[in-house]
Order: structure tokens, then sequence, then C-alpha cells
């Protein structure tokens, strides 16, 4: 299922701009060619090519992320897609009143990032975790211990996070209102 | 403020209201020592604008208060660069201004009536206040010792480096940038501790403050990217990078666009495409965190670093492939010349002709940093100890700014900052080495404070015993010595070589005093009073601000180089000969040309000691008219004697400043003090300038430009006529005179 596997590459990453696509692949490619690499769980066997690598991450995302954190992918990747949409519409139609573009492109591309951010700081805040951020934390391994405010970072709460998201969403647009002429 | 170094403080279980409210009046009492020892100036002289730069600064502020926010954003200045004019609102930096206009109108609200020229005058002391405070706020996000905060506060407050351009009456950029420099570093260390979005986003708030305030945040917007670039090739990607960092960058860039001069530079000039390329990177890197959780694997660091090299070449190739096409601006040349000492000597002679772009001797680091400076060094190997991510950006800031402030002596400014934190982390690891336990001699009121708010440190740090009195005692002898002598030297420094406002000078009469020099306002005065109001002043462009602030009147050029050939046009005009300079006059509408001549009281600073520079940049537009060679003289010398080159003794600059200087001094006796040479017998000859008025010393001479003859004579024909009725005196006087030294 082609589709599937095109979805796979662009939802999770939410991507910028279409060139994390490219890298998608490059990363599922060098992971294929690592056999060490997929003692991961069930499906992934040793010699799994990428796309079977990507469709076994699709799954993995379609079974472990909570509902909640779900909707803000999906706001993730409608911001790309805007983005995305611009970015081609100031490249194919010119891009004559260049403010306007600007303030909706990054208006786009900071909106994009803030929802990551909050994205991050709700996952990793504790209740909402998958083998996502598990995953993640074993990863960091080695270097977790250095972090002095891990602890610290777990303390913000989802309220905060929140309010944080507000915060800065309500600067961000402040600017681009003030930008776009 | 509650910040977490203030929790830290009242965590103790007892007394902590009391080390708290020490810690907040040694705080008051920095601040208050870095604003009064900055006040000399005021107390010398008076409460005067100092010094080039900040009388345009003046002037917009007072623009801006008179006429409006608006009308200040749209300025269309026809005052200046006459016939151009300037696009004033849309190219400069407009934070100094409306902050001391905000301040100005905050007063009036509480009705404080207050001049507008003292709330310039005593902005930059006011600030370092502040920056004392944000120092203080950086340094605790460093160290866990709580004295290092506080020796970096006070540091911050008397270091010279820092007072150099902060004094009363400096009403420079640098007076709030480097607070807001300092701030923002600290808000950026607080993000990235945090992790939080509304630390980052008020780094970028800070950091959209300090773009509409000083052309050197393009230090942050590189300093912050490469930081985050150092902890990522050492693996310490972790979330709280990743939200500091986007947040600062997307709502940072967007910050820094509002401001007109800057407007799309950050997306099109390359020295911000660093931090683009970052935020790119940093995207891939989370992207592949993210996947990293569902694929579990022990390549996978190897696979990320691999990752990041790829792409970071790609993107370097395309930086290159589009710097190359022209898509994005080729770097400034000011960055240019911080990478290549000789790149503005070559290249751009009017960025080099600037002294405060020279490289910065030696002994200046001592002079501006006293015994920081070796204290320095041992600061950042304790960040190395450490390493977190906190002493990562010390270390990377220390190592960029050191180079830079080697570099141009005007980045000693940037320098200085970091080299407090390093040297206050140092200094109070050996005061908490040493003086930790002891109820013996104290350093300082400061130290004696911080000691005693350590009692209860002991128990927790893992301090090295130092035992032995002996030891204890001399090293707090010494370190109070050293403190002591740091305070002496910032005073003196201070007091001595900062404080000058260069618009009044002041020199000691053999009694020993004072002896004002006055003659740059004398002069101002004389324009504002008897010229008429749109009478165009031709000088060189070292004292256009001056005089469109104090004679109010419209200037050729002035210190905002921003036309080069218009400058060299100026040059061309005061290096040619009046025959070639009299077209260039009348074509720009010159009314009154004025030099600065500082022969007859030794005053170094003068037009023809500058004189050169004008040449060279004349030179740079002009190569076939105007050549530098031909201003010295066969041996290579440049001399303004008897044996002065041709052109040289030809060039209008030369005829205006001695123009009738030999008439002061007995025949052949006519002395110029500040090259040391006696000047020939004959004095200049001008025929296309009249003098207008000089000022009591000399130092500024105004000449009004001739109209055309009346009977349609060239000028030289018309003052030949003139002289000619005596020309049979003077050669009978030339006669004798001869005889007489033979």
């Amino acid at each position: 299922m082609p589709s599937k596997r095109s979805t796979a590459a662009a939802s999770p990453a939410a991507s910028p701009s279409p060139s994390t696509t490219a890298t998608t692949t490059t990363t599922a490619a060098a992971a294929a060619s690592t056999p060490k690499l997929s003692s991961g769980p069930k499906t992934l066997s040793t010699n799994s090519s990428a796309f079977e690598i990507a469709q076994h991450v699709w799954q993995q995302y379609l079974t472990s992320t909570p509902q909640r954190t779900k909707m803000l992918d999906a706001f993730m990747g409608f911001l790309a897609l805007i983005g995305a949409v611009q970015f081609l519409y100031c490249v194919l139609a010119g891009n004559y009143p260049f403010n306007a573009f600007l303030s909706g492109f990054s208006a786009s591309v900071g909106q994009f990032v803030l929802t990551a951010s909050l994205r991050m700081q709700t996952t990793n805040g504790g209740s909402g975790s998958g083998s996502a951020s598990s995953g993640k934390t074993a990863a960091k391994g080695k270097s977790g211990g250095k972090f002095m405010n891990e602890s610290g970072e777990e303390g913000i709460s989802h309220e905060r996070a929140f309010a944080d998201f507000v915060f800065g969403s309500l600067i961000l647009h402040f600017f681009c209102i003030n930008f776009i002429n | 403020m509650a910040d977490s170094p203030v929790d830290a403080l009242l965590k103790g279980s007892s007394g902590r209201t009391t080390r708290g409210m020490l810690r907040i009046i040694i705080l008051a009492i920095i601040a208050a020592a870095a604003v009064s020892s900055r006040l000399f100036s005021v107390i010398r002289f008076e409460s005067i604008i100092h010094e080039f730069d900040p009388w345009f600064n003046f002037r917009a502020t007072k623009y801006l208060v008179q006429h409006g926010f608006h009308s200040f954003w749209d300025w269309f200045d026809d005052r200046t660069w006459h016939p151009l004019g300037r696009v004033t609102g849309g190219t400069l930096y407009p934070g100094l201004m409306v902050t001391s206009g905000v301040i100005y109108h905050i007063l009036r609200f509480l009705t404080i009536p207050v001049d507008i020229r003292n709330i310039c005058v005593l902005l930059a002391p006011a600030f370092s206040g502040l920056t004392a405070f944000a120092m203080y706020l950086l340094t605790c996000e460093m160290t866990v010792s709580p004295s290092a905060g506080l020796l970096a506060a006070a540091f911050m407050g008397i270091t010279p480096g820092y007072i150099s351009r902060s004094v009363a009456g400096s009403y420079d950029n640098e007076a709030i940038a480097i607070f807001l420099l300092v701030f923002t570093f600290y808000l950026w260390i607080k993000a990235v501790k945090n992790g939080s979005i509304m630390w980052g986003a008020l780094t970028a708030l800070f950091y959209g403050y300090m773009v509409s305030a000083w052309g050197g945040y393009v230090f942050i917007t590189n300093l912050i990217p490469l930081h985050v670039f150092v902890l990522l090739c050492m693996g310490r990607y972790s979330p709280r990078l990743y939200i500091s960092y986007t947040t600062w960058y997307a709502l940072g860039t967007l910050a820094s666009m509002q401001i007109p001069f800057v407007g799309f530079l950050p997306i099109r000039n390359s020295d911000h495409m660093s931090a683009l390329g970052i935020f790119g990177l940093i995207q891939l890197v989370a992207f592949a965190e993210f996947v990293r959780g569902f694929i579990p694997g022990k390549q996978f660091q190897r696979l990320l670093t691999t990752m990041i090299i790829l792409v970071a070449a790609v993107a370097f190739l395309g930086l290159v492939v589009l710097s190359a096409s022209g898509v994005i601006a080729p770097w400034s040349g000011r960055f240019y010349s911080l990478w290549d000492t000789g790149y503005a000597k070559i290249h751009i002679p009017i960025i080099a002709s600037v002294s405060e772009h020279q490289p910065t001797a030696w002994p200046a680091f001592f002079f501006d940093l006293n015994f920081l400076i070796w204290l320095f060094p041992a600061g950042v190997y304790m960040c190395f100890r450490e390493l977190h991510d906190e002493h990562v950006f010390v270390i990377i800031y220390s190592v960029l700014a050191s180079y830079f402030a080697g570099v141009m002596v005007r980045l000693m400014l940037t320098l200085t900052p970091i080299v407090c934190v390093a040297a206050a982390v140092a200094l109070s690891t050996i005061i908490d080495t040493y003086v930790l336990t002891t109820p013996g001699p104290l350093p300082r009121a400061k130290s004696s404070a911080e000691s005693s708010s350590d009692g209860l440190r002991s128990t927790r740090g893992a301090v090295v015993g130092i035992t032995s009195y002996v030891s204890k005692a001399m090293i707090t002898v010494s370190v109070a010595i050293y403190l002591l002598l740091f305070v002496a030297h910032c005073t003196w420094v201070t007091s001595n070589a900062y404080s000058s406002p260069s618009v009044v000078l002041a020199s000691r009469l053999p009694d020993g005093s004072q002896f004002i020099i006055d003659d740059y306002r004398e002069a101002y005065y004389w324009l504002r009073q008897n010229t008429p109001e749109n009478a165009k002043i031709m000088s060189w462009w070292d004292y256009g601000y001056q005089i469109g602030g104090m004679a109010d009147r419209p200037t050729l050029v002035d210190n905002n180089t921003w036309n080069n050939t218009h400058i060299a046009t100026v040059g061309k005009a005061m290096s040619s000969r009046e025959e070639v300079s009299y077209p260039i006059l009348r074509q720009h509408d010159v009314d009154y040309v004025l030099v600065v001549f500082g022969g007859l009281l030794g005053y170094s600073g003068d037009d023809i000691n500058k004189f050169l520079w004008m040449v060279r940049i004349a030179e740079g537009i002009w190569p076939d008219e105007v050549k530098e060679r031909d201003y010295f003289t066969a041996r290579g010398e440049y001399r303004v004697d008897d044996e002065a080159a041709p052109a040289m003794r030809n060039s209008l600059m030369y005829k205006m400043s001695y123009h009738n200087y030999h008439n002061l001094f007995q025949p052949g006796q006519a002395m110029d003090r500040v090259r040391g040479s006696r000047l020939p017998a004959e004095g200049p000859q001008l025929s296309t300038l009249e003098e207008a008025y000089t000022s009591e010393n000399w130092i500024i001479r105004i000449y009004k430009v001739k109209d055309l003859d009346n009977l349609g004579r060239s000028h030289n024909n018309a003052v030949a006529f003139d002289r000619g009725q005596k020309r049979k005196r003077a050669t009978k006087r030339k006669g004798p005179r001869v005889l007489r030294t033979e």
C-alpha cells in the first residue's frame, strides 16, 4: 500500500519543508543498511527493507499515540501543508507582496514549532507517554544523567505548557499581523 | 523578580530574610556604584552629550519627542547628506530613542518635568545599573556559588571595558544594548535549562528589543545557533533545546523583521543564515529523535551524526551556491573585516578609517579589564570542569568574543560581560575554597556577606579543605588587595580616560587649575547665530552629527557613513587644488566649509592628521585625480612644513588649516604644535574661500565659499587684481626680507 507509506513519511514527520520527506527515506535506508539496528519489537526483522521499517513506524505510531496527541499531530500536518502551499505559491507565482508572504509563511512555521514544543512538553510530561517517550528516555541513556533539569522539565504541568503555548502564539500572531502590512 | 537564584537563596532554614535583604542591598549598592562612577563627566564638565554619534541620537530623540512616534518612523531628513537627504526613520536603530522617549513620557505623566537632554545624558548610567543586575542573574545560572553572581555584578558595574561606552552623556546605542545583550543571554540560558516556551518567547522579545537597539545583535544571532550546534554535536539534543531554540528563532526572527532597517535581512543576509540553518537542522534532529522512539537501536547515535554531517554539508553547499548566485546578499563589509583584518584597509577605506574599527592593542585588554583578564582563562577552565549546557555557552562565547575583541577595539564591549562572568566564577571558587569556613579576615564587605551566607553551603559542596590559617590569610589578603587595586584602577581609568566629552576639552594650567577649551560649541553656536537657516556646511564626516545637533545646519556628510561616494566627494574637495574644489563646492550648494585645526593648541585629533583618510577615500573613487602618493614628499614623509609635497600645499585642506596662521607668529617662526614642525614663512593664499570665523583657540575654522565674481573674472584673477595694488609693496617687502635672512 504505497499510499499509506507516503502518509507515514509525511505525517509523523509533520515536516516544515518538503526536504524532510527525502530525509525520511534517507533515515530509513540508512537504518536498513545497518542490520544490527533492528533489534526492535515483533514485526521488524533484522533485514527488513526501508519500506517495512516505515510501515512499522507508522503502525507503532497509530497504536501507541494517545488521541489528544494525534490531534496535535493533525494540526501540525495541517500547518505544514499550509506552509508548503504558501511556499509553492511563492515559488510559482512570484513573491510580490513579500511582507505578506513572509508573515504568512512564518506564522505557519512558528505555529508549527510552537505546537511541536507543546507536543513534546505534554507527551514528556508523564501521563500520555506511549512507547515514543519511553523509547526516547531510554535512548537518551548515558547522557540523561547529565541534564540537571530533566526533572525540572517534567515538572512543567500540562496547564503550564498550554499557557506557555498560548503566550507564544499570541506574540507570534501579533508580530505577524504587524508585519503583514 | 522571583527567579531561581532568589528562590535558592530563600530556601535556607535560618536567617533567610537577612540573607535576602543583604543580597538586595548589595545589588542596590553595586548599581549605585555603577551609576555614580559614570558621573565623573557630569561633575567635571556639565550635563552634555558626548562625542559624535550621540549627537545624532540626541537630535533624533528630540525629533521623536516633538513630533511623535509615527512621524519619527517616517522621518525623511533633508538636513543631512545634502542634496540627497536620508531616510532616517528607516535607517536607524530606533530602540535607544524610543526608550528615552518612553521614559520621558512616563516622567511627564508622573508630573516630573525633566528635560529630554538630561534623560539622554543619564540613560547610559541608569542602564549600567540594570546591566549589573542582569549580570547577577546570568552568573547565578552558571554556578551554584552564591558569591559569583554578586562578584560578577560588581565587576560588570565598574569595569572600564564597559564604562568606556556608558559614561553619562555617551548616549549611544551601546548604552542600552549591553544590558539587552546580557539579559537576552540570561533568558536564553534560562530557556535552555527549563525548556519552556515562555522563556524562549521572552528571549525572543528581548532579542527583538536588542535588534531595535544595536547592530551588534548579529552577535546574538550567531552565538545562540552556534551554542545549539555545539550541543547537538556533543549529542546533547533534548526537547528542551528544541523548544527553546525553535521558539526563539521563530519569534525572534519575526521580531527582528519589524525594524525597518533590518527588514528582510534575516532571510537574505548571510550573517543570519547560520540561525536559519540550525533551525532546519534541529527540526531534522527532532524528527530523528521522534523516529528513534519507534526503532530503538544502538547504531542510532552513529546514524544521527552521519545525518547531521550530511545535512550540514548539503546546507553549506546550498549556502555557497545561493551566495554565489546572488540570491542571498553577500557578507557585509564589516563582517569580512572581522575575519580578514586586512580586508577593510584594502577594499573599504571608510571602514578602516574609523578609529574604533582598528585592531586592539594588547595593553588595552589589561587597561580595560585589569585583573579580570587573567582570571578569565581560569573561569573558562572551571566551566570545562562542569560542562553543562550553560557552561558550553560560556566557553563558546568567550572564544568568539576574545577573537572579535582582538580584531576590533569596539568589540571589547562584547567581551567584557563574559570576562566578568568567568572571572567571577574563578574568584568565587577561590573564595569559597579558602575563606568559606574561616571567621578570620574578609576581603570586602561584599564577600563577607557572601561567606556568611555560605556557612550552610559548606555542608553540601565537596569543598576542598584548606585548614591552615596561614594559607587562608595569605589568599584572603591577596584577593582583597587585588580587588582593591581593581577598584582603584577602574576609578582612575574612568576619571582619566573615559570621562571626557570630547566636545569640551580640558587641560591643566601650570598652577594645576582646570582650563576648559570650548571651541567646538563656540564655533557651532556662531554658525547657529550668524548663518542663514539653510546654509550648507561642508566638513569631514566626523563633525556632521555635531553640526546637525549643535549648529542645526544642513551638512553634506555625517557619521552615518552610508554613502561612500558622497564622502569621497567631500574628500576630493578637501584634497584637491582650489580650481578643482570650487566647482565641487558650487555644485553641492556649499555655503560654509568647516575644518578642525589643532596646530595652535597641540590638539592631535584635527583634520590635517585625518587628511590621509580623506585622500585615500577620494582615491578609491577617483584614482586618476587623487593619488595618495602625491601627498608625501619624495622620501615618503608626511610633512606640512617647507618641504611639504606640492599636492599637499595646494590642497584646500592645507590652505584652510594654515590660512593666516603665520600672522600669529613672528615672521618665519610659525610653529605647528601637533606636527611639531616649523611652517613656511609665506602662508597659503586662498582665493575661492574667505575666512568667516575662527574660534578662540583656532580649533575650528569656518570659511565662507565666495560667490561668483561680479565681473565674471575667475577668483584667482580677482584676488590677484585685489593684490595687484599691493604687489609692488609686496615685492618690496620681499626684497628686504631676503636680504635680512641673508
